[in-house]
């Protein structure tokens, strides 16, 4: 440093030292409360939007059956497992019948007991029937005889005819007996697919209590909840797209069933039924979850701005109109949004209008823009 | 005219550069030490901005949501929000927990916010990419900071949200990067338990013979599906209708709902207050320490640099230079060398900061004042040069 002479040594060091005080103000500038918040534009778009609902809910089936005895008791046998695919009418389990036949061995002892009465009383009719002949042969002047006579035949008929009556209703009872021991059996409703055994045999359970559970396999469908505040326009027949958890990256086509007429009050929440266009070959497990996006016809076109671009103001919504560079905040009336993030303007925005769509800090009607590109993080 | 103290940082400009730069960096190490004092304070306060909120209704006898944990029933928004003075209420979550981010976890705030609606309370103002919340599930905003990107997938307890949304200095008090996730989703997260303890939970009451008894069947399921259900929420947030007195309403809910409201001022005070006092303070004695310190040595440093000069000043004096111009010498030079140090501090300040993991802020008030102590700093310890270069025998100058 030597070398330098007075004069330029002196200009060196000016030079350096307004080098350092114009980064100095740089940094002033660039940091702090004076620098002014980097922003991205974009334009109000006029198009149409098409919205769609966003819900989740279980596999369910539409048709689920709780098989159980009608009374109380054990449960002797069942022969079928989880899994296992059942007819219509295929029995699948009995319950013990303890004494039923027992009970139908007495009855039918009973009928039998009644049916010797019925043949000694047809019996009877046929040998007063002929006891009255002969009668009638040997002293026909006797008429009052002969009147006693014929009473008794009556009076044998209609013993048989109590009797008829007797065994006629003995056997009801037996059928009756019979149906009930049958009622013990367990048996498949509907073809299904077996998705629950509950107890094992020898277990007692009371009446009513599922045994065996079975649902219809043809016929599943998703008990689907939409957010409340998140759900006008679902009505049945929507199309829609079903994705399963465990089947993430596949969307099974599907449409809307029908929205239940009842909603949850707790949880806020529309239910609706969607269902497979058509089932997949490898049925999902009832009370998997499911999302379920429903596609809502589109919307008579509107201004259409991101949502990002929508902020707060004094407790009003609206958006940052740029003009030359400046800002000035517009509150707006907005519709309806879809799942993009596009949201519908219904008041006091012209097409083409810029308005701020990212910010780096919260504006307010003071804040110094400059506009850029991006202001996408660094990685 | 020409200036003696020029002439002297020219003759030993190397020194003198070299010293600017030392005291730079010393007053940029101060400078940001204050810049993290104001970095934890403004953390607290962003948090009560960016919840958009004016009161805070919370459990009754709670310092909740932030300070505390409060747990009231998600239904009571709706007769908030029937209350006078009430423009917007809604429900809020908070939990502070690692998420997983691909391999590795990281800290940060789930926020459970009520979705679809927009610019109500709770919910990120603001957006540097990316969009709001669409669906009621499985979709989330991140603060940049958590270092998640659009598209990325949070894992949070059992179920992944996608990132649809960046945000930017939406932090908790303690500077966690907040993430937004659907509110029926992070009431889940914040009490859903593992799958492992809800096994145990459903051995547990199978096992107690009071809840399952064999002559009620269904008894037992419906016990264990009260078991999973979760109907609460931290807080409500209540955004005022213009013109409402935030105190007259909050007390209004506090006399008919018996609930806890705080206002903003109230909650400012229990963050900066209770928080994150002590942390704030610790942050603030240290700062008062390095300020002490780095003028102790400004002081120093000046001061040996006008006794290195001492047998110059000698000669000054011998060849009868007046006592002002020596003065103004020594008080130059030591004021270029504040402004130089100031400068370098500055700058030097600013480049590292982006650096720190947790939000550093420089406000330009704190600049100010920095300069105005640096200054006086630099007069006081010339001062005490000064009084050494006046006393200084000008006979030193041939004698010694």
């Amino acid at each position: 440093m030597k070398g330098l002479a007075g004069k330029g040594k002196t200009i060196f060091l000016l030079t350096g030292f307004l080098v350092l005080a114009g980064f100095f103000f740089y940094f002033m500038m660039r940091s702090g409360p004076l620098a002014p918040v980097e922003v991205t534009e974009t334009a109000a778009e006029f198009r149409s939007l098409t919205p769609a609902l966003y819900g989740i809910g279980t596999v369910d089936s539409q048709a689920s059956y709780r098989i159980g005895p009608t009374i109380p008791g054990r449960v002797k046998e069942l022969s079928v497992r989880v899994g296992d695919l059942v007819e219509e009418g295929q029995i699948l389990g009995a319950m013990d019948p303890v004494d039923w036949e027992q009970r139908l061995a007495a009855q039918d002892s009973a009928i039998r007991r009644l049916e010797a009465s019925l043949q000694a009383a047809e019996a009877r009719i046929a040998e007063v029937a002929a006891r009255g002949k002969y009668s009638l042969d040997a002293a026909q002047a006797k008429r009052q005889e002969a009147q006693a006579t014929a009473a008794l035949v009556n009076s044998a008929r209609a013993e048989r005819d109590a009797l008829r009556a007797d065994l006629a209703r003995a056997r009801e009872d037996r059928k009756g007996l019979q149906r009930q021991k049958d009622n013990l059996l367990l048996v498949s409703p509907a073809d299904g697919l077996v998705t629950a055994r509950n107890v094992e045999p020898g277990t007692t359970v009371v009446a009513g209590q599922a045994v065996v559970e079975v649902i219809d396999r043809k016929k599943l469908w998703i008990s689907v909840r939409f957010d409340q505040a998140m759900a006008s326009g679902l009505a049945a027949a929507l199309p829609a797209s079903i994705t399963l958890r465990s089947r993430g990256d596949q969307a099974f086509p599907g449409s809307i069933l029908r929205v239940e007429p009842l909603a949850d009050a707790v949880t806020e929440e529309l239910l609706a039924k969607a269902v497979f266009d058509s089932v997949p070959d490898v049925l999902p497990p009832l009370g998997e979850l499911a999302e379920v996006t429903v596609i809502l016809p589109p919307l008579p076109e509107t201004a259409v701005v991101p949502d990002a671009s929508l902020q707060r103001l004094d407790g009003e919504l609206g958006v940052w109109i740029l003009e030359d560079g400046s800002i000035s905040f517009r509150p707006v009336k907005t519709g309806r949004r879809d799942l993009e993030g596009f949201v519908q303007v219904l008041t006091s925005l012209e097409k083409g209008e810029r308005i701020v769509q990212y910010t780096k800090k919260a504006l307010s009607p003071r804040s110094r823009v400059k506009i850029v590109e991006s202001l996408e993080a660094k990685k | 005219m020409i200036s003696l103290a020029g002439r002297d940082i020219l003759h030993g400009w190397g020194k003198f550069v070299l010293t600017g730069f030392g005291l730079g960096l010393l007053i940029g190490v101060t400078l940001t030490m204050g810049g993290v004092y104001r970095g934890m304070v403004d953390d607290a306060k962003v948090l009560l901005d960016n919840s958009g909120a004016d009161l805070w209704v919370v459990q009754q006898d709670t310092l909740g949501p932030y300070a505390e944990s409060s747990s009231i029933y998600d239904d009571l928004w709706r007769s908030v929000a029937g209350m006078r003075g009430v423009d917007a209420a809604a429900n809020v979550t908070y939990l502070t927990t690692q998420v997983r981010r691909g391999e590795e976890d990281v800290r940060a705030m789930i926020v459970g916010v009520e979705p679809g609606t927009l610019g109500e309370p709770g919910q990120p103002r603001y957006l540097v990419e990316g969009r709001h919340i669409a669906r009621s599930h499985y979709e989330a905003v991140a603060d940049e900071a958590s270092g998640f990107r659009l598209g990325d997938s949070i894992g949070i307890r059992r179920n992944n949200y996608q990132v649809v949304g960046i945000t930017r200095r939406m932090v908790s008090s303690g500077g966690d990067p907040m993430i937004f996730i659907p509110l029926k989703d992070a009431q889940e997260a914040q009490f859903l338990k593992d799958n492992d303890s809800i096994l145990t939970q459903r051995r547990r009451t199978a096992a107690n013979p009071s809840l399952n008894r064999p002559g009620i069947p269904g008894l037992l399921e419906s016990v264990l599906a009260s078991q999973t259900g979760n109907s609460t929420v931290n807080a409500v947030l209540v955004r005022l209708a213009p013109g409402a007195d935030p105190e007259e309403t909050a007390e209004h809910i506090r006399r008919w709902k018996r609930h806890e409201v705080y206002t903003r001022v109230q909650m400012e005070e229990i963050l900066l207050g209770k928080l994150i006092a002590t942390s704030s303070r610790q942050i603030g004695m240290f700062l008062v320490i390095l300020a002490i310190v780095s003028a102790a040595i400004v002081a120093f440093i000046i001061y040996t640099l006008t006794m290195g000069k001492i047998r110059e000043i000698a000669v000054l004096k011998l060849i009868g230079t007046k006592n002002r111009t020596i003065v103004g010498m020594i008080l130059q030079q030591a004021l270029g060398l504040g402004v130089l140090g100031f400068m370098i501090g500055k700058i030097s300040a600013t480049l590292w900061v982006p650096i720190f993991p947790k939000y550093v802020l420089l406000e330009g008030r704190d600049s100010v004042t920095g300069f105005i102590a640096v200054m006086i700093m630099c007069v006081l310890s010339s001062i005490l040069a000064i009084r050494v270069a006046l006393k200084v025998d000008p006979a030193e100058a041939i004698g010694g």
